[in-house]
């Protein structure tokens, strides 16, 4: 799969990729930087999994959320309110992180809780719009099918609606979480924990193994996390709604 | 048997009320394929949409095989009546058997019951169940899919058939197949019929009885040839085109009105001929092109059958325009 | 509320961050604008090189931007200019080429084949094809990928304070290290403002390009 979605079509990206990582790590080797990210093995070892614990909770809150006020947002009974809170979900999601997590702060304090809620806000509209906006593109004709062969609406929901849309929602929660991975660094500096502590500490003391220490894993673990939900979302949604699938 | 008592569908507009449906009465008897047939805006899709109650009356009444809908949850009375779309409306997530298995599943029945009905549509509609089984709607063609969306709106038998321009999405050549392979499945099925259509060749072909609606008003409810040959006004002249008289001898068979053959006479060689099953428009276009008043009618074999003469077609298209509607 | 009257007080202190702010995102995605847009366009000639292009971008998309921050430093200090402004617009053009490169593959790749080649048959080369008929249509769906760039930069630039860059995210550095509330919801507010209204005059500007009856296909995100 490429960026746009469509089946790859050639091993060159991955190729080029490739050939761009050996020649960092080959720099990082050779500048003796490597060395000096080593010796922070274990420091990295535990903030890994602070910050695992931070994107596992606030993830995970806003994939369920995210897609329940999503689908609630696009049912009939809702529709007077629905155009008006996606356009606030749209602005609020144009708030930098930063901005959200210092609300967060001025209203809850420090420590992984204002850190939780404020990642958990910040990777939740993203998820509400995609969910929204893939329920109503369902073209109208299938629910009106659905609805005159004697569904009913939870039927059409389950059954309809929410398969057809799964391709986009999948698309949603996967840029929503990789964006949430990659802003969870920042969670430190509202004492959040996690790498963001290596990296922020590194910058402050000049220290550039250090600031690797943290930079390198975290932007691992967000190709990670993207690679895995870009998985999820080829093999789980069924093969005739999937672009990616299509024979 | 469906009847309609005075069905009527206001909606209030920036203009004031008005009136998609109009005060329309008319029943379509057990068996029988009654099209509902005008030009857009008209109140066919609504009047057909009333009666599984996707849209809801205004007022009137709507009995199906004796029953008021009114006392029926209009979910349940949806999943005894067969639906069809003109986008057809296949669920892109489901497979084939998954589409045509959603009424059954919805009834409960179980899943080797409802492959096995799938299976059942599939061979009814000359299509291979062992290929199409477990394809997507998105690997299927039009006309294949267009098949489909009917062998599921039959999935689970029911009685009553409706369908909204069901062959519009697809190109004339399919078309005529599709409506070719209807007609051969409403022979042995005798469901009941409601289909709207805007195209006055296919009400022609399909209906047993055809209901003209313009603006919101049943203007003719009448069989094919009577409407062909007795428009109730100006309206239903115009709509159904200036050769209604020609539309109305595609209607007729030769064997209809052919004269027995005269023993002894010699088989028709060169010259032209027909056959029993030919319509009376070819006979009357041979008849233009040969300038002849009478036509040799022969058998599969080349020998002479009967003969069929100008005057007999005169005939017949005038007895039937003495039947009443 | 106190922060009211900080916010009064400070009315010059937050201009200047403002226009800090501004800068960072101007001259970043000016300078995407003007080495994406062509890319963009090129990469419409090679499905090998689409693919290469818009994965590799998607990569840099993933990588947090405090850690591009972390890396660039190291680089950039071999040249002295390791923090501040030009690492903050170096990390800032990075992100916004992804949006602009694939809106502008995307949308003129969308473009009618039919207007192509009426373009063509009416005796118009490849660069007038391109200047009067592809660009213009493409360009509602282009200034969608602007306005996505320039929202994200708003959130990298925040972060860049910490790099002593200078912008907005300093009021809200400031007031965690001083547990001051008045400026973390004054730069907050002031962050939050700025995206919002320039992600809606952007998005304005983009339905005022649309044509009207403009095919939907071409329709922006």
């Amino acid at each position: 799969m490429n960026a746009t979605g469509a089946p790859r079509r050639s091993a060159m990206p991955s190729l080029v990729l490739g050939a761009i990582a050996l020649a960092v790590a080959w720099g990082l080797y050779a500048s003796g930087l490597a060395a000096d990210m080593l010796r922070y093995q274990k420091d990295i070892v535990y903030l890994v999994k602070q910050h695992l614990v931070l994107v596992g909770i606030s993830g995970s809150l806003a994939i369920v959320c995210g897609v329940g006020l999503g689908v609630w947002l696009s049912r009939p009974s809702m529709a007077r309110w629905a155009e008006g809170t996606i356009q606030a979900v749209n602005m609020a999601t144009s708030v930098p992180t930063l901005g959200k997590l210092a609300l967060m702060m001025s209203l809850l304090g420090i420590g992984a809780l204002p850190a939780i809620v404020g990642l958990w806000i910040a990777t939740l509209l993203p998820i509400i719009r995609n969910t929204y906006e893939g329920i109503r593109a369902v073209p109208g004709h299938l629910v009106d099918a659905a609805q005159g062969m004697g569904m009913g609406p939870g039927a059409i929901l389950t059954r309809v609606e929410l398969p057809n849309a799964l391709f986009v929602i999948f698309a949603g929660v996967r840029t929503a979480m990789a964006v949430n991975v990659g802003t969870a660094p920042i969670a430190f500096l509202i004492g959040g924990g996690g790498l963001g502590e290596l990296i922020f500490t590194g910058i402050d003391l000049q220290e550039h193994g250090m600031m690797l220490a943290g930079a390198i894993p975290t932007a691992l673990l967000a190709i990670a996390v993207d690679f895995l939900f870009g998985q999820a979302q080829y093999w789980l949604v069924p093969r005739g709604v999937n672009p990616q699938r299509n024979s | 048997m469906i009847r309609l008592d005075a069905l009527t569908k206001v909606y209030p507009t920036a203009q004031g009320a008005v009136a998609a449906v109009d005060r329309v009465s008319l029943e379509v008897a057990d068996g029988e394929t009654c099209v509902l047939l005008g030009p857009s805006g008209c109140g066919k899709t609504t009047t057909l949409r009333m009666i599984n109650r996707l849209v809801a009356p205004t007022s009137g009444k709507i009995t199906i095989g004796g029953r008021d809908t009114d006392d029926v949850d209009p979910v349940e009375l949806r999943r005894t009546i067969g639906y069809v779309i003109q986008q057809i409306g296949l669920f892109p997530n489901m497979t084939v058997a998954e589409n045509i298995g959603v009424v059954p599943r919805l009834l409960g029945w179980t899943a080797e019951k409802r492959r096995r009905r799938a299976e059942e549509l599939l061979a009814m509609l000359a299509l291979d169940p062992a290929q199409f089984l477990d394809r997507y709607p998105n690997e299927l063609s039009g006309g294949q899919a267009q098949r489909i969306g009917v062998a599921r709106a039959l999935a689970a038998d029911p009685p009553v058939l409706l369908m909204d321009e069901p062959f519009g999405a697809l190109d004339p050549v399919n078309r005529e197949v599709i409506q070719d392979q209807f007609l051969r499945m409403q022979r042995t099925l005798r469901k009941t019929v409601l289909f709207v259509s805007h195209d006055i060749d296919e009400a022609v072909k399909m209906a047993d009885r055809i209901a003209i609606f313009r603006a919101g008003r049943l203007v003719q409810f009448a069989a094919p040839d009577t409407l062909l040959a007795h428009p109730a006004d100006d309206f239903v002249a115009s709509f159904v085109g200036t050769d209604r008289t020609l539309k109305r001898l595609r209607l007729i068979r030769v064997r209809e009105i052919m004269l027995p053959g005269v023993a002894g006479e010699a088989r028709a060689a060169g010259r032209a001929t027909v056959t029993p099953d030919d319509d009376l428009r070819r006979v009357a276009a041979l008849f233009l092109e040969h300038d002849l008043d009478a036509l040799p009618c022969v058998g599969p074999d080349g020998s002479v059958v009967g003969r069929v003469t100008r005057a007999d077609v005169a005939a017949r298209l005038a007895a039937g325009a003495g039947a009443e509607s | 509320m106190e922060t009211l009257t900080f916010i009064l007080h400070n009315l010059p202190a937050i201009g200047e961050r403002t226009l800090e702010h501004i800068s960072i995102v101007g001259v970043a995605v000016g300078v995407a604008i003007l080495t994406g847009v062509p890319l963009g366009i090129a990469i419409t000639q090679s499905q090998r090189a689409a693919d290469t292009v818009l994965y590799l971008g998607s990569i840099v998309m993933t990588i947090p931007s405090i850690a591009l921050f972390g890396v660039l430093i190291p680089i950039l200090s071999k040249i002295g200019q390791g923090i501040g402004w030009l690492p903050a617009v170096i990390a800032a053009m990075l992100y916004a080429q992804l949006p602009i490169i694939r809106n502008t593959y995307t949308a003129i790749r969308n473009v009618d084949p039919a207007l192509r080649s009426a373009a063509i048959g009416m005796g118009m080369s490849a660069p007038q094809r391109l200047a009067r008929v592809e660009i213009p249509i493409a360009l509602p769906v282009i200034i969608a990928g602007i306005r996505i760039a320039v929202v994200i930069n708003i959130g990298v630039t925040a972060i860049a304070a910490y790099i002593g860059a200078g912008g907005l995210g300093t009021f809200i550095s400031r007031g965690i290290s001083q547990t001051d509330i008045r400026q973390l919801i004054t730069g907050a507010l002031a962050l939050g403002l700025l995206a919002i209204a320039c992600d809606y005059s952007l998005l304005r500007l983009q339905r005022r390009l649309t044509p009207k009856g403009a095919p939907k296909r071409a329709s922006p995100p």
